[in-house]
């Protein structure tokens, strides 16, 4: 694995984490990746991770939601990533670093972004089982593990931000916990006296045992070595089963120690400003192991990704994007067990001839200070219990607010509280300081990139991608920008209405309009007023005038009038255009359930006609290859014979299949496919948003996957439970239920209620699963509507339900019986008896199908290319 | 047009390269919907009319997948310009110029059309 010299330059990273990462994608931004052979060597068994958020592995989020990266972004930019092989040995000379597994990997450019390692203090039995750190997902699963098994008390020995950390997530774990912090409050580089009263407060409200200015002197094991307690400086024990240290964090630079580089007096790998090491200019340090050349060592996230970048672009050498890095902003903001906790700029009044504001309510766990300066300038502050203006405070700092300080401390409620928004902030003002994104680019993303939503402008911005305690301040920002350049989100069904279809069907049945014209000039947009709607709305508007025909007074038969204009070509010719121009058939079989001699029609009929016939997944049979002409000759039979529509053809309800139940089945415990029939004979025609389909099973075996329905019932031994939203296809959904051990009459009106109300509220081609989704409250809000009524609507849902039922016309039946309606049955206008040529077919497996062959012939010479955007 | 015209026997005729060709009666086509006419060379032609009563004619042969079908589609207004949409992958063609609206790159014959 070592390169030859003069090879493709390489670069070796040593260290995956955040940092790491972060540097990579600097790589990657600035084209290194496509010139340089990078090798990244990760210590861990995984790639780079959020650890800032891996508490959020007790609340439920996976170690791979926690990950940074992916499979697609090293492979997209061949970056060599070796997990679980960490760096052993550099031979800076050679220029060579040497990784556990024994690989020899030569560099040109070696970027060591080690991190730092938990301290722990050299108490005797610190090593003894039961005692853990806090710093990788790794030490968290051990945690977890011990303190299922083994513990009910665990304590956690330091009481900055990661002790606290990680004394929520012990309790989290269901432990007694006590946090043990030496210095005389919590969280002592953050907060001050005041701020470090208000958390203890909070913190000891949730349960949590607090004991500060105490040190930890031993660990006392039991004759198996286990932890059973910890003496403390004050000569008291604490009795515990689990210690976790989290005493600050140290620099790991041994590897940069053992290859010669110069380290600080207190550890950390020196480098200037450019991130370079002061000893070697081929190798860089990064993040927590780096001594910046302002004499720090920088523990957050935010200065190690300026790191990143300022390593990044000085390696790629380009002069007009060069980066230094000298110092960093300490400000963070962290919700810890819930509480709030800020600090920025000069937190603790450390500026000359300095003021406080301060604002403090021990009751309500707030304390808020503001550090002033004598002419007037935000230098720092600390929120504890409310860091709602830690956005715009942070922002603020470095310059003189517009209002008095004493107003942006106090509460939102006090008279004189005053709430800067985000459009108090200069441009300039940093919103994302782990990404270091300005107000300015967050408003260019708006103005000039076209952002309209948050996570367009995240996307776009990066800002907010970080720790994330800027997306509150972003979401303001991008609000009152789309604002104030007039930019309106456009919920309009389609270009000719601004309504969306809800609003529409309440336009409709209000009004009692029965045309799309009279809807489009009374109610469209201004500039579609007058015009012929679209093919968006007009079958919209046709389904709804459909679904509210009785209650409207609009005929019911969906081709009379205006509103044969208005629907698609399926509806049009009540049948299913197939891709060569020709029809399928499919007569209605309610439950799946037909008589020998109905099924012999169907057979005589499709061989008449030389149909080809298949069994469809709704359990019934659809016949292909009618040409228009057709159409009304086999619908005379199927008529004689006693079958009507299927709307197969329509947006409405489709089957309702069922299992053979209680009548044959030895298992079943009601008649399903009774009920099916019943069913689908009541929503028989019903037109709604999108199609639907249902289901009733006869015993929970479920043999007729009721679940996967829009409506699906399945029999209890008491009755019929019903599940609603459930579907199959790309986006399966299994359905939820709506209510247990309905009677008959309760299931029915149910369903009577649910799909009117469905029909109702729903977006244009929104089924049922994707409806319950979006709607606000989801399956409980729906269930509140038409089980508990609690908008009082059920009557006129059932009302609706019932005009449906009363006025159902088989639509076949009555085509078939006026020749008016059969004129439009033709191929063509001036050759009636004329066959449609193109629809062609030839033999397959006994039966037809489509010339396609013929299909093509003429077609433009790139049909390939056609046929790739035609499926866009 | 007024409402007496429509009472009249008026033709639908579109030109063709040896002159105008009658398709049908201006009654067989209902505002909103188009028809299909089969030519003398056995070419087909889609025939639209919108609500104010303007006519069109364009192939009724779909160029994306070959089905003589743009007459059963949907028709409709897109800034002020009539299309029509395929009823099989709902493709947009300018019913004036026989642009497709949604590739550029297709186009379909459209006809003159007029009244006689």
């Amino acid at each position: 694995m070592n390169t030859a010299p003069g090879a493709t330059p390489t670069i070796v990273l040593v260290g995956h984490g955040m940092v790491g990462q972060r540097f990579l994608e600097a790589l990657a931004e600035r084209g290194l990746t496509a010139t340089h052979r990078v090798v990244v060597l990760c210590e861990e068994p995984r790639p780079a991770y959020d650890r800032v958020a891996l508490t959020s592995y007790f609340s439920g989020r996976t170690p791979e939601e926690l990950s940074l990266t992916d499979g697609e972004f090293i492979a997209l930019h061949g970056i060599e990533l070796y997990v679980g092989d960490p760096a052993e040995t550099v031979d800076r000379e050679a220029k060579k670093v040497t990784a556990r597994s024994g690989q020899v990997f030569a560099y040109d450019i070696l970027v060591l972004a080690t991190g730092s390692y938990p301290f722990v203090p050299p108490v005797p039995g610190k090593d003894a089982t039961g005692c853990f750190v806090y710093r990788t997902i790794e030490d968290l699963l051990a945690i977890e593990e011990y303190a299922k098994a083994k513990a009910t008390t665990g304590a956690v020995v330091g009481g900055g931000l990661l002790g606290l950390e990680a004394a929520g997530a012990l309790k989290g774990l269901g432990l007694t916990s006590h946090i043990v912090e030496f210095a005389p409050r919590l969280m002592p580089v953050q907060v001050d006296e005041g701020g470090g009263a208000a958390l203890l407060r909070t913190i000891e409200d949730m349960g949590l045992s607090v004991h500060t200015g105490v040190g930890t002197q031993e660990i006392v094991v039991d004759a198996e070595g286990a932890v059973t307690g910890m003496k403390l400086s004050d000569g008291s024990e604490l009795a515990t089963d689990l210690v976790v240290f989290s005493a600050g964090v140290r620099p790991r630079d041994q590897l940069a120690r053992d290859c010669g580089l110069t380290v600080g007096e207190r550890g950390g790998i020196t480098v200037d400003e450019q991130c370079r090491t002061v000893s070697d200019p081929h190798v860089f340090a990064i993040g927590e192991c780096a001594l910046a050349c302002d004499g720090r060592v920088y523990g957050l996230v935010a200065p190690g990704y300026e790191q990143a970048e300022t390593a990044a672009a000085a390696i790629a050498a380009d002069e007009t994007d060069q980066l230094t890095f000298t110092g960093a902003d300490l400000s963070t903001k962290l919700k810890l067990l819930g509480v709030d906790v800020a600090s920025f700029g000069d937190a603790h009044g450390t500026t000359e001839d300095c003021l406080d504001v301060v604002y403090s309510d021990s009751r309500a766990g707030l304390y808020k200070k503001l550090v002033i300066g004598r002419d007037g300038t935000l230098l720092g502050g600390i929120l504890v219990g409310d860091a709602e203006a830690y956005g715009t405070l942070r922002a603020l700092t470095g310059s003189v607010p517009p209002v008095s300080p004493e107003s942006l401390v106090l509460p939102a409620g006090a008279d004189s509280g005053a709430r800067l928004g985000p459009s108090a902030l200069p441009d300039e003002a940093v919103i994302c300081s782990c990404h270091n994104v300005s107000k300015g680019t967050i408003r260019g993303a708006v103005t000039e990139h076209s952002c309209t939503t948050v996570p367009e402008v995240k996307k776009c911005t990066r800002a907010g991608t970080g720790c994330g305690s800027c997306v509150k301040v972003l979401g303001r920002l991008v609000d009152a920008e789309l604002e104030a350049s007039g930019v309106e989100v456009d919920k309009g069904l389609c270009g000719c209405f601004a309504q969306t279809r809800e609003e529409l069907y309440e336009i409709v049945l209000a009004l009692r309009i029965t045309g799309h014209r009279d809807l489009l000039d009374r109610h469209g947009r201004e500039d579609a007023r007058g015009g012929d709607g679209c093919e968006t709305c007009k079958p919209a508007v046709a389904s709804i005038i459909a679904s509210l025909a009785p209650a409207i007074g609009a005929s019911g038969y969906v081709l009379d009038g205006e509103q044969a204009a208005l629907q698609d070509t399926n509806d049009h010719f009540l049948a299913n255009l197939q891709k060569n121009g020709s029809y399928s058939v499919v007569p209605r079989i309610p439950g799946g359930e037909i008589a020998p001699e109905k099924l012999i029609v169907i057979g005589e009929i499709a061989r008449d006609f030389g149909l080809y016939t298949k069994i469809t997944g709704g359990q019934r049979i659809d016949m292909f290859g009618a040409r228009v002409e057709q159409l009304p000759l086999i619908w005379a039979r199927l008529v004689d014979a006693g079958f009507e529509s299927g709307h197969a053809y329509g947006k409405s309800l489709r089957t309702v299949k069922s299992c053979v139940g209680s009548t044959w089945c030895r298992y079943g415990v009601q008649d399903s496919v009774r009920m099916a029939i019943d069913l689908e004979l009541r929503y028989r025609g019903l037109r709604s948003p999108h199609k639907l389909k249902s289901a009733v099973s006869g015993c929970q075996r479920e043999c007729a996957e009721a679940r996967s329905k829009d409506f699906g019932v399945i029999a209890t031994a008491s009755g019929w439970n019903l599940y609603v939203g459930g579907n199959g296809g790309a986006t399966p959904r299994h359905a939820d239920l709506l209510a247990k051990d309905l009677s008959d009459a309760e299931l029915v009106r149910l369903v009577d209620r649910f799909l009117m109300f469905y029909i109702r509220t729903a977006d244009r081609l929104e089924r049922t699963s994707v409806w319950l989704e979006r709607i606000p409250g989801g399956l409980d809000h729906v269930r509140d509507v038409v089980v508990h009524d609690s908008l009082g609507i059920c009557d006129e849902l059932e009302q609706l339900m019932r005009a449906h039922v009363a006025h159902y016309r088989d639509e076949w039946a009555e085509t078939v019986g006026d020749p008016e309606k059969l004129a439009r049955f033709v191929s063509f206008v001036n050759a009636p008896d004329t066959p449609d040529p193109v629809v062609a077919f030839v033999p397959e497996r006994d039966q037809i199908k489509p010339d396609l062959p013929l299909l093509s012939i003429g077609l433009r010479p790139a049909d390939d290319a056609l046929e790739g955007s035609a499926q866009r | 047009m007024t409402l007496a015209l429509e009472t009249t026997d008026l033709k639908v005729q579109l030109r063709l390269a040896d002159g105008w060709f009658t398709a049908c009666d201006l009654g067989a086509l209902t505002p909103g919907r188009g028809v299909a006419a089969l030519l003398p060379d056995g070419r087909q032609v889609a025939l639209f009319r919108d609500r104010a009563d303007r006519l069109y004619a364009v192939d009724n042969r779909d160029p994306f997948t070959g089905a003589a079908v743009l007459s059963r589609g949907l028709t409709g207004t897109h800034q002020d310009r009539p299309f029509v949409a395929s009823p099989l992958l709902k493709q947009r063609f300018d019913l004036i110029s026989g642009e497709c609206l949604d590739d550029g790159a297709v186009r379909v014959t459209a006809y003159e059309v007029r009244t006689d």
